[in-house]
């Protein structure tokens, strides 16, 4: 029997709407008592003094890039980087190649997961066969071989009777088809928020309209089918406003934020001279969109915060603004970025903070964890609150380093990682 | 004229005409003034540029723009060579930043750059010791162009201060409309540009001027017309629905330019389609000015060459 005793930590779990000094004892790979104090000889510690103890955080869109795109980024190295994220899970996208779109490859991404050792990796499933769009994939053999959820990502389901046949479909496994909502006919080639900013630029626009007709469509086929629609990365007032209305109807509508879309705005476009690391899709909005954003992640609209972590090769990136791929990498910048942007500017208190990053989308995805409920998976996420650090990529564990927050100094990072009661990863004191 | 202007323009590139204060566009027009007395004299050259290399590195056809840095080019005794995207490397997958630093390896003092995309010259400009000239990048700028807009109008009407400029066009796929709204309303110009609405794009007043959706809104009492070409080449067929009615709504008339001053200046950057955007009663017409541009943009790109080398005051001759 393996234990572990986390010594004078402050446990904010929201499921069991926990802040206070508690100390937690880990049996086997499982919480097993929280207490003001234990005693127990036996256990191995963890000082957690000056540390807040943490539902393990989960990221439900990652692109670990493996099989096919390993110059960018690997299972090992993607989860890495999640554990040194702070993250102790993470739902993979399938735009790989192969793509993921039947059993064989999400038991490889699996294998490859269990073999690194580190964070919990969920593969999504494409929703249709080589995402083309056309027909669906084996969404079953994918499901039974451990596929938490349904995606085209990168791609929008742009056939609507496709999309509607996947919400109905994945009823059967319970799992939630996850769109990235964007009406390609309206994109048009664009590399930035449609706006002012593009204007001056000189760049093509992506309209917030884009994605706000796709969401909505998509919230009337949830409608219509009683499927569990997941909205990503939601970057717009209007596509939130949907997600909201569809709540409001009763709707099995969840959607995510990004960090960068909560951080930045396209004005970062302008600021960097066209620097290539602050284009991604959805782009960077206007301040009325980021507002929006953050509004909705202070009342509840936003179910949970996301990655959407896009490794590219410094290759790829080092191209004209219109050439270059959209992405950034985001595990090893989410929690700081947000914390600080999140609890310390916008006064958001930090159980709301550690829902959004643990037990939601642990909910919204039907994942194991996101709890320190005695019997849940000791996953945990050790956080230190004063930590102020500057974000520096030459220490990323990802093979990547397209990020547009190089620099910036940040307060509130993670300290240590705990998978099944494991502590995988420590911030080395500096 | 309230704009003093700056004593050097301390700056290694010209990326658009934005990063410009008043002041440094006022030095550029003023140092053009005397670089067009220059190609007067019979020897249309000086030694101020001796010795330095100068490459024209156009990813993007040009005949205009490119011959015009040429001839500046050669009038201030500079070594240039240039090259087009068709005989580049370019073409057998080389990336931009990898073929500018073969061009940087070779120690040229400029890189004069066209580019079809956006940004190209300030993503060079960040990595090169030599100072980088943007010569039109996508629909961002084409800062000589609107300096030698600037020059043309100065020329006829003393100051840019105060004067109404009429722009009408393709203002969404436009480079030299960006760089002109903002150079002429830095300049103390009213502005207003004009498009079908399908060709107006968000948040363009945030450049500095008035948008109108009827050309005649535009020029009614206008100082100067500026046509802008009709860019069949980048248009889908959803932006407008055809040649012919844009003639019909959007084309300089004789009988439209009536609307505007009497001794309204007419500018077109070229190259015209003639009967598309513009008459050619008007193009060819008195008030027409669009050849001068031309003339203008020598001594304009001599200007900006001449001042990013250091120079300062009146070049002199041999």
């Amino acid at each position: 029997m393996s234990r572990l005793l986390i010594k004078h930590g402050r446990v904010v779990d929201p499921t069991q709407r926990l802040d206070e000094g508690l100390w937690v004892l880990v049996v086997d790979g499982k919480v097993a008592r929280l207490a003001e104090r234990i005693d127990d000889r036996d256990a191995e510690v963890l000082d957690a003094t000056g540390l807040v103890v943490a539902p393990g955080f989960v990221d439900v869109h990652t692109h670990l890039r493996e099989p096919g795109f390993e110059y960018k980024e690997t299972v090992a190295t993607g989860s890495a980087a999640a554990v040194a994220g702070g993250f102790t899970a993470v739902c993979c996208m399938p735009n790989t190649q192969p793509v993921n779109d039947n059993a064989a490859v999400t038991e490889f991404i699996r294998g490859r997961a269990v073999a690194a050792g580190l964070a919990r990796v969920y593969p999504i499933g494409a929703v249709s066969k080589g995402l083309q769009g056309e027909e669906l994939a084996e969404m079953g053999e994918m499901a039974r071989a451990g596929a938490v959820a349904f995606s085209d990502d990168g791609k929008p389901v742009h056939n609507a009777y496709l999309m509607r046949r996947a919400l109905e479909y994945a009823q059967l496994f319970g799992v939630p088809v996850v769109d990235h909502c964007e009406e390609p006919s309206l994109a048009a080639k664009g590399v930035m928020h449609e706006g002012a900013v593009a204007t001056r630029l000189g760049l093509r626009g992506i309209p917030a309209a884009s994605e706000e007709v796709m969401v909505a469509r998509d919230v009337v086929l949830a409608e219509l089918t009683g499927g569990r629609l997941h909205v990503a990365h939601v970057s717009t007032s209007g596509g939130l406003d949907r997600v909201r209305e569809g709540k409001a109807k009763g709707i099995a509508v969840t959607c995510e934020v990004t960090p960068h879309h909560l951080a930045l705005t396209d004005q970062a476009v302008a600021d960097s001279e066209y620097d290539t690391d602050t284009k991604m899709n959805p782009p960077l909005r206007s301040p009325d969109h980021v507002a929006a954003l953050l509004q909705g992640v202070q009342d509840g609209a936003v179910d949970c915060l996301a990655t959407d972590h896009a490794p590219h090769h410094a290759d790829e990136k080092v191209l004209e603004f219109d050439l270059a791929p959209f992405g950034i990498v985001g595990l090893e910048t989410a929690v700081p970025v947000t914390y600080d942007l999140l609890v310390r500017r916008h006064k958001l208190p930090l159980r709301m903070f550690i829902a959004l990053w643990s037990s939601n989308p642990a909910r919204v995805f039907g994942l194991p964890g996101g709890s320190l409920k005695v019997g849940s998976p000791a996953d945990i996420t050790l956080l230190d609150l004063e930590a102020r650090l500057t974000v520096n990529p030459d220490r990323f564990r990802s093979l990547s380093r397209n990020t547009p927050f190089a620099g910036q100094r940040l307060k509130g990072w993670p300290a240590a990682t705990l998978v099944g009661g494991k502590a995988v990863w420590r911030r080395e004191r500096r | 004229m309230s704009v003093k202007p700056a004593a050097r323009l301390r700056r290694k590139d010209l990326v658009g005409i934005d990063p410009l204060s008043p002041g440094e566009i006022q030095l550029i027009l003023d140092t053009a003034d005397q670089m067009r007395a220059i190609a007067a004299r019979p020897i249309k050259k000086v030694p101020a540029l001796r010795g330095k290399t100068v490459v024209n590195f156009f990813m993007e056809a040009s005949t205009r723009t490119r011959f015009s840095f040429e001839v500046a080019e050669k009038r201030l005794s500079a070594d240039s060579l240039s090259f087009s995207a068709a005989a580049s490397s370019v073409s057998k997958g080389e990336t931009l930043v990898d073929t500018a630093l073969n061009l940087e390896a070779m120690q040229p003092d400029f890189i004069v750059i066209r580019h079809v995309h956006a940004g190209a010259p300030h993503q060079l400009a960040r990595i090169l010791k030599s100072s980088v000239i943007n010569a039109g990048d996508g629909a961002h700028e084409h800062p000589t162009q609107a300096l030698l807009d600037a020059l043309t109008i100065r020329l006829h009407r003393g100051t840019l201060e105060g004067q109404v400029v009429a722009i009408v066009g393709d203002l969404q796929h436009s480079r030299v409309v960006r760089s002109n709204v903002l150079l002429l309303a830095r300049m103390g110009a009213t502005v207003r540009v004009a498009a079908p609405p399908s060709l107006i794009p968000l948040g363009m007043e945030k450049l500095g001027c008035e948008v109108h959706r009827r050309i005649e809104d535009a020029i009614a009492g206008a100082d100067v017309v500026m046509m802008l070409r009709i860019q069949l080449e980048r248009q889908g067929r959803m932006n407008f629905p055809t040649v012919r009615e844009y003639y019909d709504f959007f084309a300089l008339t004789p009988e439209r330019l009536k609307l505007a001053k009497k001794d309204c200046l007419v500018m077109h950057p070229g190259p015209m389609n003639r009967g598309v955007e513009i008459d050619s009663r008007v193009a060819d017409g008195p008030q027409s000015v669009i050849l001068e541009q031309v003339t203008n943009g020598v001594a304009v790109r001599m200007a900006v060459l001449y001042l990013l080398a250091g120079g300062h005051g009146e070049p002199t001759a041999d």
